[in-house]
Protein backbone atom coordinates (compact mmCIF):
# COMPACT_ATOMS: atom_id res chain seq x y z
CA UNK A 1 0.00 0.00 0.00
CA UNK A 2 1.22 3.11 -0.75
CA UNK A 3 1.42 6.22 1.49
CA UNK A 4 2.70 9.29 -0.16
CA UNK A 5 4.12 11.19 2.86
CA UNK A 6 7.05 12.63 3.42
CA UNK A 7 9.33 10.83 5.89
CA UNK A 8 8.48 13.00 8.82
CA UNK A 9 8.81 12.38 12.44
CA UNK A 10 8.78 15.19 14.67
CA UNK A 11 6.81 14.37 17.34
CA UNK A 12 4.73 17.60 18.38
CA UNK A 13 4.06 15.07 21.39
CA UNK A 14 5.48 16.09 24.92
CA UNK A 15 8.57 13.76 25.94
CA UNK A 16 6.94 13.14 29.79
CA UNK A 17 3.61 11.77 30.08
CA UNK A 18 1.37 11.57 33.11
CA UNK A 19 -0.10 8.40 33.14
CA UNK A 20 -3.41 7.22 33.97
CA UNK A 21 -2.88 3.84 36.26
CA UNK A 22 -2.96 0.45 35.01
CA UNK A 23 -6.58 -0.25 36.59
CA UNK A 24 -10.04 0.05 35.50
CA UNK A 25 -12.12 2.83 35.60
CA UNK A 26 -15.15 4.00 34.68
CA UNK A 27 -17.09 6.81 33.19
CA UNK A 28 -18.25 9.56 35.39
CA UNK A 29 -21.84 9.99 35.34
CA UNK A 30 -24.24 13.27 37.38
CA UNK A 31 -26.61 10.67 38.87
CA UNK A 32 -23.59 8.93 40.79
CA UNK A 33 -21.55 12.32 41.95
CA UNK A 34 -23.19 12.27 45.43
CA UNK A 35 -23.02 8.22 45.72
CA UNK A 36 -19.10 8.40 44.78
CA UNK A 37 -17.90 10.50 47.63
CA UNK A 38 -20.16 8.61 49.99
CA UNK A 39 -18.87 5.19 48.68
CA UNK A 40 -15.55 5.79 47.31
CA UNK A 41 -16.00 3.09 44.75
CA UNK A 42 -12.57 1.33 44.23
CA UNK A 43 -12.05 1.77 40.53
CA UNK A 44 -9.06 3.29 38.97
CA UNK A 45 -10.34 6.49 37.33
CA UNK A 46 -12.65 8.39 35.98
CA UNK A 47 -13.35 9.80 32.67
CA UNK A 48 -15.33 12.50 31.54
CA UNK A 49 -16.61 13.73 28.30
CA UNK A 50 -14.46 17.15 28.07
CA UNK A 51 -17.86 19.33 26.59
CA UNK A 52 -19.77 18.36 29.51
CA UNK A 53 -17.08 20.57 31.77
CA UNK A 54 -17.07 23.48 29.09
CA UNK A 55 -19.33 25.48 31.42
CA UNK A 56 -18.68 28.25 33.65
CA UNK A 57 -19.90 26.97 37.45
CA UNK A 58 -22.28 25.38 39.39
CA UNK A 59 -23.04 21.64 40.49
CA UNK A 60 -20.85 19.64 37.52
CA UNK A 61 -17.59 21.46 38.74
CA UNK A 62 -18.16 21.46 42.41
CA UNK A 63 -18.59 17.65 42.03
CA UNK A 64 -15.70 17.04 39.55
CA UNK A 65 -13.15 18.94 41.92
CA UNK A 66 -14.15 16.81 44.61
CA UNK A 67 -13.62 13.49 42.96
CA UNK A 68 -10.48 14.88 41.75
CA UNK A 69 -9.16 15.41 45.06
CA UNK A 70 -9.78 11.23 45.36
CA UNK A 71 -9.33 9.63 41.80
CA UNK A 72 -7.22 9.76 38.85
CA UNK A 73 -9.16 11.68 35.75
CA UNK A 74 -9.61 11.18 32.35
CA UNK A 75 -10.97 13.48 30.08
CA UNK A 76 -12.40 12.50 26.81
CA UNK A 77 -13.24 15.37 24.23
CA UNK A 78 -16.03 14.35 21.97
CA UNK A 79 -16.13 18.08 19.76
CA UNK A 80 -12.54 18.65 18.54
CA UNK A 81 -13.55 17.38 15.29
CA UNK A 82 -9.88 16.34 14.61
CA UNK A 83 -10.55 15.00 10.73
CA UNK A 84 -13.12 18.22 9.74
CA UNK A 85 -12.20 19.30 6.43
CA UNK A 86 -11.65 22.59 7.83
CA UNK A 87 -9.41 24.34 10.68
CA UNK A 88 -9.74 23.68 14.14
CA UNK A 89 -12.29 25.83 16.21
CA UNK A 90 -9.39 27.93 17.78
CA UNK A 91 -11.94 28.96 20.72
CA UNK A 92 -13.06 25.60 21.75
CA UNK A 93 -9.27 24.25 22.24
CA UNK A 94 -8.21 26.93 24.30
CA UNK A 95 -11.58 26.03 26.26
CA UNK A 96 -10.11 22.62 26.63
CA UNK A 97 -6.36 24.54 27.78
CA UNK A 98 -7.98 26.17 30.46
CA UNK A 99 -10.09 23.00 31.70
CA UNK A 100 -6.96 20.84 31.33
CA UNK A 101 -5.43 23.43 33.20
CA UNK A 102 -7.84 23.40 35.80
CA UNK A 103 -8.04 19.73 36.39
CA UNK A 104 -4.49 18.45 35.42
CA UNK A 105 -5.78 15.15 34.39
CA UNK A 106 -3.61 11.77 33.60
CA UNK A 107 -4.72 11.15 30.33
CA UNK A 108 -6.61 13.40 27.23
CA UNK A 109 -8.08 11.68 24.46
CA UNK A 110 -10.14 12.50 21.30
CA UNK A 111 -11.31 10.59 18.07
CA UNK A 112 -10.11 10.08 14.98
CA UNK A 113 -13.79 11.48 13.22
CA UNK A 114 -15.33 14.63 12.75
CA UNK A 115 -18.34 16.19 14.10
CA UNK A 116 -18.73 19.74 13.03
CA UNK A 117 -19.25 21.41 9.76
CA UNK A 118 -18.80 25.13 9.22
CA UNK A 119 -20.45 26.06 12.42
CA UNK A 120 -22.68 23.21 12.43
CA UNK A 121 -22.50 21.02 15.23
CA UNK A 122 -23.72 17.23 14.46
CA UNK A 123 -22.48 15.80 17.73
CA UNK A 124 -21.55 12.39 16.30
CA UNK A 125 -18.16 10.92 15.84
CA UNK A 126 -18.46 10.96 11.53
CA UNK A 127 -16.51 8.55 9.56
CA UNK A 128 -13.14 9.90 7.26
CA UNK A 129 -12.22 8.51 3.68
CA UNK A 130 -8.26 7.12 4.68
CA UNK A 131 -6.30 9.26 1.63
CA UNK A 132 -2.85 11.15 1.86
CA UNK A 133 -5.06 14.43 1.96
CA UNK A 134 -6.95 13.44 5.38
CA UNK A 135 -3.61 11.99 6.71
CA UNK A 136 -1.85 15.31 6.34
CA UNK A 137 -4.97 17.21 7.50
CA UNK A 138 -5.51 14.75 11.20
CA UNK A 139 -2.26 14.98 11.54
CA UNK A 140 -2.00 18.88 11.34
CA UNK A 141 -4.96 19.06 13.57
CA UNK A 142 -3.08 16.74 16.22
CA UNK A 143 -0.11 18.89 16.23
CA UNK A 144 -1.61 21.66 16.73
CA UNK A 145 -3.50 19.98 19.77
CA UNK A 146 -0.56 18.62 21.20
CA UNK A 147 1.39 21.86 20.95
CA UNK A 148 -1.05 23.96 22.41
CA UNK A 149 -2.12 21.33 25.39
CA UNK A 150 1.55 20.32 25.98
CA UNK A 151 0.40 16.69 26.47
CA UNK A 152 0.30 13.61 24.36
CA UNK A 153 -3.32 12.99 23.12
CA UNK A 154 -4.45 9.41 22.99
CA UNK A 155 -6.30 9.39 19.33
CA UNK A 156 -9.51 6.90 19.67
CA UNK A 157 -10.16 4.40 16.68
CA UNK A 158 -13.55 5.06 15.78
CA UNK A 159 -16.94 2.44 15.46
CA UNK A 160 -17.93 2.78 11.63
CA UNK A 161 -20.74 2.47 9.34
CA UNK A 162 -19.52 2.69 6.33
CA UNK A 163 -16.62 3.10 3.89
CA UNK A 164 -14.99 5.24 1.43
CA UNK A 165 -14.50 4.09 -1.92
CA UNK A 166 -11.63 6.74 -2.19
CA UNK A 167 -9.87 5.43 0.47
CA UNK A 168 -6.18 4.45 -0.36
CA UNK A 169 -5.14 2.87 3.09
CA UNK A 170 -7.05 0.66 5.30
CA UNK A 171 -7.84 2.08 8.54
CA UNK A 172 -4.78 0.70 11.04
CA UNK A 173 -2.29 1.66 8.34
CA UNK A 174 -3.86 5.26 8.87
CA UNK A 175 -3.76 4.90 12.66
CA UNK A 176 -0.41 4.03 12.55
CA UNK A 177 0.95 6.81 10.01
CA UNK A 178 -0.74 9.51 12.38
CA UNK A 179 0.74 7.69 14.63
CA UNK A 180 4.32 7.88 13.83
CA UNK A 181 4.06 11.41 12.44
CA UNK A 182 2.78 12.99 15.17
CA UNK A 183 3.79 11.13 18.49
CA UNK A 184 0.19 10.86 20.01
CA UNK A 185 -0.69 7.75 21.11
CA UNK A 186 -3.69 5.26 20.44
CA UNK A 187 -6.77 5.08 22.81
CA UNK A 188 -7.67 1.32 21.55
CA UNK A 189 -11.63 1.36 21.72
CA UNK A 190 -11.78 -2.40 21.46
CA UNK A 191 -15.75 -2.56 21.21
CA UNK A 192 -15.10 -0.32 18.21
CA UNK A 193 -12.46 -2.51 17.08
CA UNK A 194 -15.06 -5.53 16.91
CA UNK A 195 -17.85 -3.37 16.05
CA UNK A 196 -16.19 -2.21 12.77
CA UNK A 197 -14.49 -5.63 11.93
CA UNK A 198 -17.98 -7.11 11.55
CA UNK A 199 -19.48 -4.23 9.98
CA UNK A 200 -16.92 -4.05 7.30
CA UNK A 201 -16.29 -8.03 7.17
CA UNK A 202 -12.61 -7.10 8.82
CA UNK A 203 -10.51 -9.80 10.04
CA UNK A 204 -10.66 -8.25 13.73
CA UNK A 205 -7.06 -9.91 14.68
CA UNK A 206 -5.35 -8.60 11.05
CA UNK A 207 -6.76 -5.68 12.26
CA UNK A 208 -5.65 -4.93 15.47
CA UNK A 209 -2.16 -6.51 14.89
CA UNK A 210 -1.86 -3.77 12.37
CA UNK A 211 -2.70 -0.97 14.99
CA UNK A 212 0.17 1.00 16.29
CA UNK A 213 0.13 -1.36 19.99
CA UNK A 214 3.09 0.11 21.22
CA UNK A 215 1.38 3.36 21.46
CA UNK A 216 -1.82 2.61 23.46
CA UNK A 217 -2.01 4.39 26.43
CA UNK A 218 -5.47 3.52 27.24
CA UNK A 219 -8.18 0.82 25.92
CA UNK A 220 -12.05 1.68 26.05
CA UNK A 221 -14.84 -1.19 26.22
CA UNK A 222 -18.37 -0.50 25.65
CA UNK A 223 -21.63 -2.30 24.73
CA UNK A 224 -23.14 -2.45 21.02
CA UNK A 225 -26.65 -3.10 19.69
CA UNK A 226 -27.27 -4.75 16.83
CA UNK A 227 -29.22 -4.21 13.59
CA UNK A 228 -29.15 -5.41 9.91
CA UNK A 229 -28.12 -3.50 7.01
CA UNK A 230 -30.03 -3.57 2.79
CA UNK A 231 -28.09 -6.88 2.70
CA UNK A 232 -29.45 -8.61 6.02
CA UNK A 233 -25.91 -9.01 7.28
CA UNK A 234 -25.16 -7.93 10.56
CA UNK A 235 -24.67 -4.16 11.83
CA UNK A 236 -23.20 -3.43 14.93
CA UNK A 237 -24.21 0.30 16.22
CA UNK A 238 -22.10 1.45 19.26
CA UNK A 239 -24.22 3.07 21.46
CA UNK A 240 -22.70 3.24 24.94
CA UNK A 241 -26.02 2.05 25.94
CA UNK A 242 -25.73 -2.08 27.04
CA UNK A 243 -22.98 -4.16 28.70
CA UNK A 244 -19.64 -5.19 27.41
CA UNK A 245 -20.78 -8.08 25.21
CA UNK A 246 -19.34 -11.72 25.31
CA UNK A 247 -17.25 -10.96 22.05
CA UNK A 248 -15.81 -8.36 23.11
CA UNK A 249 -14.64 -9.38 26.90
CA UNK A 250 -12.68 -12.10 24.24
CA UNK A 251 -11.68 -9.72 22.12
CA UNK A 252 -10.14 -7.32 25.28
CA UNK A 253 -8.40 -10.78 27.30
CA UNK A 254 -6.48 -11.50 23.46
CA UNK A 255 -5.28 -7.76 23.54
CA UNK A 256 -4.43 -8.03 27.03
CA UNK A 257 -2.00 -10.82 26.00
CA UNK A 258 -0.24 -8.78 23.29
CA UNK A 259 0.58 -5.68 25.02
CA UNK A 260 0.23 -6.42 28.45
CA UNK A 261 -1.87 -4.65 31.19
CA UNK A 262 -3.00 -1.03 30.39
CA UNK A 263 -5.63 1.58 31.61
CA UNK A 264 -9.25 0.63 30.62
CA UNK A 265 -12.28 2.44 30.80
CA UNK A 266 -15.76 0.96 30.84
CA UNK A 267 -17.32 3.17 28.59
CA UNK A 268 -20.94 4.12 29.58
CA UNK A 269 -23.44 6.90 27.85
CA UNK A 270 -26.73 6.25 27.53
CA UNK A 271 -29.26 4.17 29.97
CA UNK A 272 -26.89 5.01 32.70
CA UNK A 273 -27.01 1.94 35.01
CA UNK A 274 -26.94 1.99 38.80
CA UNK A 275 -23.41 2.51 40.01
CA UNK A 276 -23.03 -0.84 41.51
CA UNK A 277 -23.32 -2.36 37.74
CA UNK A 278 -20.85 -0.20 36.59
CA UNK A 279 -17.81 -0.87 39.19
CA UNK A 280 -18.87 -4.40 39.28
CA UNK A 281 -17.96 -4.39 35.30
CA UNK A 282 -14.79 -2.68 35.66
CA UNK A 283 -14.13 -5.45 38.85
CA UNK A 284 -14.61 -7.71 35.27
CA UNK A 285 -11.67 -5.96 34.02
CA UNK A 286 -9.70 -5.62 36.48
CA UNK A 287 -9.80 -9.16 37.28
CA UNK A 288 -7.95 -9.52 33.92
CA UNK A 289 -5.64 -6.79 34.40
CA UNK A 290 -4.44 -8.31 37.65
CA UNK A 291 -3.72 -12.05 35.68
CA UNK A 292 -1.87 -10.00 32.66
CA UNK A 293 1.50 -9.40 32.98
CA UNK A 294 2.98 -5.54 32.93
CA UNK A 295 3.33 -3.67 30.08
CA UNK A 296 6.73 -2.74 28.98
CA UNK A 297 6.53 0.65 30.72
CA UNK A 298 6.05 -0.72 33.78
CA UNK A 299 8.42 -3.67 33.44
CA UNK A 300 11.23 -0.36 32.49
CA UNK A 301 9.82 1.45 36.20
CA UNK B 1 -19.09 20.81 -2.66
CA UNK B 2 -16.66 18.44 -0.90
CA UNK B 3 -17.52 15.16 0.70
CA UNK B 4 -17.79 16.48 3.98
CA UNK B 5 -20.26 19.12 2.97
CA UNK B 6 -22.53 16.41 1.14
CA UNK B 7 -22.17 14.32 3.99
CA UNK B 8 -23.63 17.04 6.31
CA UNK B 9 -26.30 18.53 4.76
CA UNK B 10 -27.38 15.01 4.10
CA UNK B 11 -27.36 14.30 7.29
CA UNK B 12 -29.59 16.45 8.18
CA UNK B 13 -32.42 16.70 5.36
CA UNK B 14 -34.16 13.27 4.89
CA UNK B 15 -34.82 14.39 1.32
CA UNK B 16 -31.22 13.94 -0.06
CA UNK B 17 -29.68 10.67 -1.35
CA UNK B 18 -26.86 9.20 0.75
CA UNK B 19 -23.50 10.96 -0.15
CA UNK B 20 -21.53 9.58 -3.18
CA UNK B 21 -18.66 7.67 -2.08
CA UNK B 22 -19.79 5.90 0.40
CA UNK B 23 -19.47 1.42 -0.50
CA UNK B 24 -19.97 -1.15 1.38
CA UNK B 25 -18.41 -4.48 1.57
CA UNK B 26 -21.70 -6.99 0.75
CA UNK B 27 -22.32 -4.62 -2.17
CA UNK B 28 -25.54 -3.47 0.03
CA UNK B 29 -27.53 -0.28 -0.42
CA UNK B 30 -25.04 2.00 1.76
CA UNK B 31 -28.07 4.51 2.43
CA UNK B 32 -29.55 2.25 4.81
CA UNK B 33 -25.83 2.34 6.67
CA UNK B 34 -25.68 5.87 6.32
CA UNK B 35 -29.04 6.20 8.12
CA UNK B 36 -27.22 5.09 11.40
CA UNK B 37 -25.44 8.49 11.12
CA UNK B 38 -28.97 10.35 10.36
CA UNK B 39 -30.26 8.51 13.19
CA UNK B 40 -27.30 8.87 15.68
CA UNK B 41 -27.27 12.74 14.76
CA UNK B 42 -30.74 13.20 15.10
CA UNK B 43 -32.08 11.61 18.23
CA UNK B 44 -28.93 12.46 20.46
CA UNK B 45 -29.70 16.25 19.86
CA UNK B 46 -33.69 15.36 20.52
CA UNK B 47 -32.61 13.38 23.61
CA UNK B 48 -30.23 16.98 25.09
CA UNK B 49 -33.42 18.92 23.95
CA UNK B 50 -35.51 16.51 26.29
CA UNK B 51 -32.98 17.02 28.76
CA UNK B 52 -33.28 20.00 28.88
CA UNK B 53 -36.58 20.91 28.49
CA UNK B 54 -38.24 17.98 30.63
CA UNK B 55 -41.75 19.89 31.69
CA UNK B 56 -42.05 20.74 28.49
CA UNK B 57 -42.13 16.97 27.25
CA UNK B 58 -44.11 16.33 29.96
CA UNK B 59 -46.56 18.91 28.74
CA UNK B 60 -47.04 17.61 25.13
CA UNK B 61 -46.25 14.03 26.02
CA UNK B 62 -43.12 12.33 24.62
CA UNK B 63 -43.98 11.51 20.77
CA UNK B 64 -45.31 15.12 20.36
CA UNK B 65 -42.13 16.13 22.26
CA UNK B 66 -40.12 14.67 20.11
CA UNK B 67 -41.57 15.27 16.46
CA UNK B 68 -41.09 18.85 17.33
CA UNK B 69 -37.59 18.61 18.39
CA UNK B 70 -36.76 17.15 15.32
CA UNK B 71 -38.16 19.71 13.02
CA UNK B 72 -36.29 22.09 15.12
CA UNK B 73 -33.05 20.00 14.81
CA UNK B 74 -33.24 20.27 11.08
CA UNK B 75 -33.75 23.67 11.76
CA UNK B 76 -31.40 25.34 13.45
CA UNK B 77 -28.54 22.38 14.53
CA UNK B 78 -26.59 23.39 16.99
CA UNK B 79 -23.92 26.24 16.72
CA UNK B 80 -21.63 25.10 19.54
CA UNK B 81 -20.23 22.40 20.75
CA UNK B 82 -21.41 22.44 24.05
CA UNK B 83 -25.10 20.76 24.52
CA UNK B 84 -25.92 22.48 28.19
CA UNK B 85 -26.14 25.93 25.38
CA UNK B 86 -27.65 24.31 22.65
CA UNK B 87 -31.84 25.26 22.70
CA UNK B 88 -31.83 29.14 22.95
CA UNK B 89 -33.98 29.90 20.39
CA UNK B 90 -36.52 26.88 21.20
CA UNK B 91 -38.97 28.65 23.01
CA UNK B 92 -39.10 30.97 19.91
CA UNK B 93 -39.26 28.25 17.40
CA UNK B 94 -42.18 27.08 19.61
CA UNK B 95 -43.86 30.13 19.21
CA UNK B 96 -43.72 29.75 15.75
CA UNK B 97 -44.73 25.92 15.69
CA UNK B 98 -48.48 25.94 14.36
CA UNK B 99 -49.21 22.16 15.84
CA UNK B 100 -48.30 23.85 18.97
CA UNK B 101 -50.98 27.06 18.87
CA UNK B 102 -53.51 25.57 21.13
CA UNK B 103 -50.57 25.45 24.08
CA UNK B 104 -49.75 29.32 23.94
CA UNK B 105 -47.77 28.99 26.84
CA UNK B 106 -45.35 25.85 26.12
CA UNK B 107 -43.05 29.24 24.51
CA UNK B 108 -42.18 30.33 28.36
CA UNK B 109 -42.27 27.30 29.56
CA UNK B 110 -39.54 26.20 27.55
CA UNK B 111 -38.35 29.72 28.63
CA UNK B 112 -38.09 29.37 32.27
CA UNK B 113 -36.38 25.79 31.48
CA UNK B 114 -34.14 27.42 29.40
CA UNK B 115 -33.60 29.34 33.08
CA UNK B 116 -32.86 27.25 34.81
CA UNK B 117 -30.27 25.36 32.81
CA UNK B 118 -28.15 28.40 32.82
CA UNK B 119 -28.59 28.95 36.16
CA UNK B 120 -27.10 25.31 37.03
CA UNK B 121 -24.28 25.82 34.85
CA UNK B 122 -23.75 29.41 35.29
CA UNK B 123 -20.50 30.98 37.13
CA UNK B 124 -19.94 30.49 40.79
CA UNK B 125 -20.15 33.60 42.85
CA UNK B 126 -20.30 33.94 46.65
CA UNK B 127 -22.48 35.33 48.74
CA UNK B 128 -22.50 38.95 50.08
CA UNK B 129 -20.07 38.65 53.34
CA UNK B 130 -22.06 39.29 56.29
CA UNK B 131 -19.17 42.23 57.24
CA UNK B 132 -19.93 44.37 54.02
CA UNK B 133 -24.31 43.75 54.50
CA UNK B 134 -23.00 45.38 58.27
CA UNK B 135 -21.19 48.29 57.18
CA UNK B 136 -23.70 49.37 55.01
CA UNK B 137 -26.55 48.95 57.26
CA UNK B 138 -24.71 50.61 59.78
CA UNK B 139 -25.29 53.90 57.74
CA UNK B 140 -28.62 54.07 56.70
CA UNK B 141 -28.73 57.48 55.63
CA UNK B 142 -26.99 56.15 52.45
CA UNK B 143 -28.55 53.39 51.69
CA UNK B 144 -30.49 54.32 49.11
CA UNK B 145 -27.29 55.01 47.17
CA UNK B 146 -26.00 51.35 47.77
CA UNK B 147 -25.31 49.10 44.51
CA UNK B 148 -25.96 45.87 44.97
CA UNK B 149 -24.49 43.16 42.70
CA UNK B 150 -26.71 39.86 41.79
CA UNK B 151 -25.42 36.21 40.86
CA UNK B 152 -24.53 35.51 37.01
CA UNK B 153 -27.32 32.61 37.81
CA UNK B 154 -29.92 34.69 38.44
CA UNK B 155 -32.94 35.26 35.88
CA UNK B 156 -35.86 36.65 35.65
CA UNK B 157 -39.25 35.67 33.64
CA UNK B 158 -42.48 37.88 33.13
CA UNK B 159 -45.45 35.92 31.53
CA UNK B 160 -48.59 35.58 30.75
CA UNK B 161 -49.35 32.61 31.79
CA UNK B 162 -49.53 30.90 34.71
CA UNK B 163 -45.22 29.52 34.06
CA UNK B 164 -44.57 29.08 37.82
CA UNK B 165 -47.85 26.97 38.58
CA UNK B 166 -47.19 25.15 35.45
CA UNK B 167 -43.25 24.34 36.50
CA UNK B 168 -44.62 23.59 40.43
CA UNK B 169 -47.33 21.18 38.97
CA UNK B 170 -44.78 18.87 37.22
CA UNK B 171 -42.86 18.29 40.14
CA UNK B 172 -45.41 17.27 42.35
CA UNK B 173 -45.55 20.39 44.19
CA UNK B 174 -49.28 21.20 43.04
CA UNK B 175 -52.14 19.39 41.18
CA UNK B 176 -52.27 20.51 37.36
CA UNK B 177 -56.17 20.12 37.19
CA UNK B 178 -56.18 23.28 39.72
CA UNK B 179 -53.31 25.74 37.61
CA UNK B 180 -55.38 28.47 35.28
CA UNK B 181 -52.53 28.92 32.68
CA UNK B 182 -54.06 32.38 31.53
CA UNK B 183 -53.24 33.88 34.90
CA UNK B 184 -49.47 36.17 34.45
CA UNK B 185 -47.07 35.28 36.61
CA UNK B 186 -43.11 36.26 37.19
CA UNK B 187 -40.90 33.90 37.92
CA UNK B 188 -37.02 33.95 39.68
CA UNK B 189 -34.82 31.87 38.90
CA UNK B 190 -31.57 31.39 40.88
CA UNK B 191 -28.98 29.35 42.49
CA UNK B 192 -28.78 29.11 45.99
CA UNK B 193 -25.70 26.73 46.96
CA UNK B 194 -25.77 23.98 44.37
CA UNK B 195 -29.86 24.23 43.68
CA UNK B 196 -31.27 25.95 41.27
CA UNK B 197 -35.24 27.48 42.44
CA UNK B 198 -38.59 29.36 40.51
CA UNK B 199 -39.96 31.06 42.52
CA UNK B 200 -43.25 33.24 41.36
CA UNK B 201 -42.83 37.08 42.61
CA UNK B 202 -44.97 39.59 42.33
CA UNK B 203 -44.34 42.31 39.07
CA UNK B 204 -43.19 44.83 41.81
CA UNK B 205 -40.39 42.24 42.35
CA UNK B 206 -39.66 41.41 39.51
CA UNK B 207 -39.09 45.15 38.29
CA UNK B 208 -36.90 45.87 41.47
CA UNK B 209 -34.68 42.93 40.47
CA UNK B 210 -34.41 43.99 36.91
CA UNK B 211 -33.20 47.28 38.07
CA UNK B 212 -30.53 46.11 40.30
CA UNK B 213 -29.51 43.52 37.53
CA UNK B 214 -29.35 46.69 35.37
CA UNK B 215 -27.15 48.48 37.80
CA UNK B 216 -29.46 51.18 39.56
CA UNK B 217 -28.98 51.96 43.27
CA UNK B 218 -31.25 50.28 45.63
CA UNK B 219 -33.17 53.54 46.76
CA UNK B 220 -34.27 53.98 42.92
CA UNK B 221 -35.01 50.57 42.34
CA UNK B 222 -37.41 49.85 45.04
CA UNK B 223 -38.86 53.61 44.01
CA UNK B 224 -39.55 52.16 40.56
CA UNK B 225 -40.77 49.30 41.83
CA UNK B 226 -43.49 50.80 44.13
CA UNK B 227 -44.67 53.15 41.70
CA UNK B 228 -45.43 49.69 39.75
CA UNK B 229 -46.82 47.73 42.13
CA UNK B 230 -48.67 49.02 45.36
CA UNK B 231 -47.85 45.61 46.70
CA UNK B 232 -44.33 45.76 46.81
CA UNK B 233 -42.26 45.30 49.70
CA UNK B 234 -38.53 46.08 50.01
CA UNK B 235 -37.67 44.04 52.93
CA UNK B 236 -39.15 40.74 51.84
CA UNK B 237 -37.28 41.01 48.07
CA UNK B 238 -34.15 41.62 49.94
CA UNK B 239 -34.46 39.23 52.74
CA UNK B 240 -35.11 36.46 50.13
CA UNK B 241 -32.21 37.59 47.99
CA UNK B 242 -29.64 37.78 50.77
CA UNK B 243 -31.26 33.97 52.43
CA UNK B 244 -30.86 32.75 48.75
CA UNK B 245 -27.08 33.79 48.31
CA UNK B 246 -28.03 35.84 45.39
CA UNK B 247 -26.16 38.99 46.24
CA UNK B 248 -23.00 38.56 45.97
CA UNK B 249 -21.48 42.45 46.01
CA UNK B 250 -22.34 45.95 47.33
CA UNK B 251 -20.87 49.41 47.15
CA UNK B 252 -21.41 52.89 47.18
CA UNK B 253 -19.44 52.97 43.59
CA UNK B 254 -18.98 50.04 41.37
CA UNK B 255 -15.45 50.56 41.12
CA UNK B 256 -15.41 49.66 45.03
CA UNK B 257 -17.26 46.70 46.30
CA UNK B 258 -17.87 46.87 50.27
CA UNK B 259 -15.91 46.30 52.72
Amino acid sequence: MMIASPAQVASSAPATQPQLPCRAGISLKSPHYQQILDASPAVGFFEVHAENYLVAGGPFHHYLGLIRERYPLSIHGVGLSIGANQPLDREHLERLATLLERYQPQAFSEHLAWSSHGEVFLNDLLPLAYDAATLARVCAHIDQVQSRLQCQLLLENPATYVEFSNSSMDEATFIGEVVRRTGCGLLLDVNNAYVSSVNHHWDVQAYLRALPLHAVGEIHLAGFAEDRDAAGDRLLIDNHGAPVDAAVWRLYAEVLQLIGATPTLLERDNAIPPLDLLVQEAQRAQTLLDAARPTRRQAWA
Amino acid sequence: MNSQQEFAVALLDPERDCPAQLTTWNGSDPAARFAVYRNNVLSSLIDALAASFPVLQQLVGEAFFRAMAAVYVRHSPPRTRILADYGADFPAFIEGFAPAGSLPYLADVARLELLRIRAYHAADAAPLNPDALAMALAAPERLGALLLRLQPALGLLESAFAVVSLWAAHQGALALAEVDPDQAQCALVLRNGLEVEVLGIHPGDAHFIQALQQGLPLGRAAEGACALDDGFDLGTSLTYLLRAGAITDCAYDKQRPLP
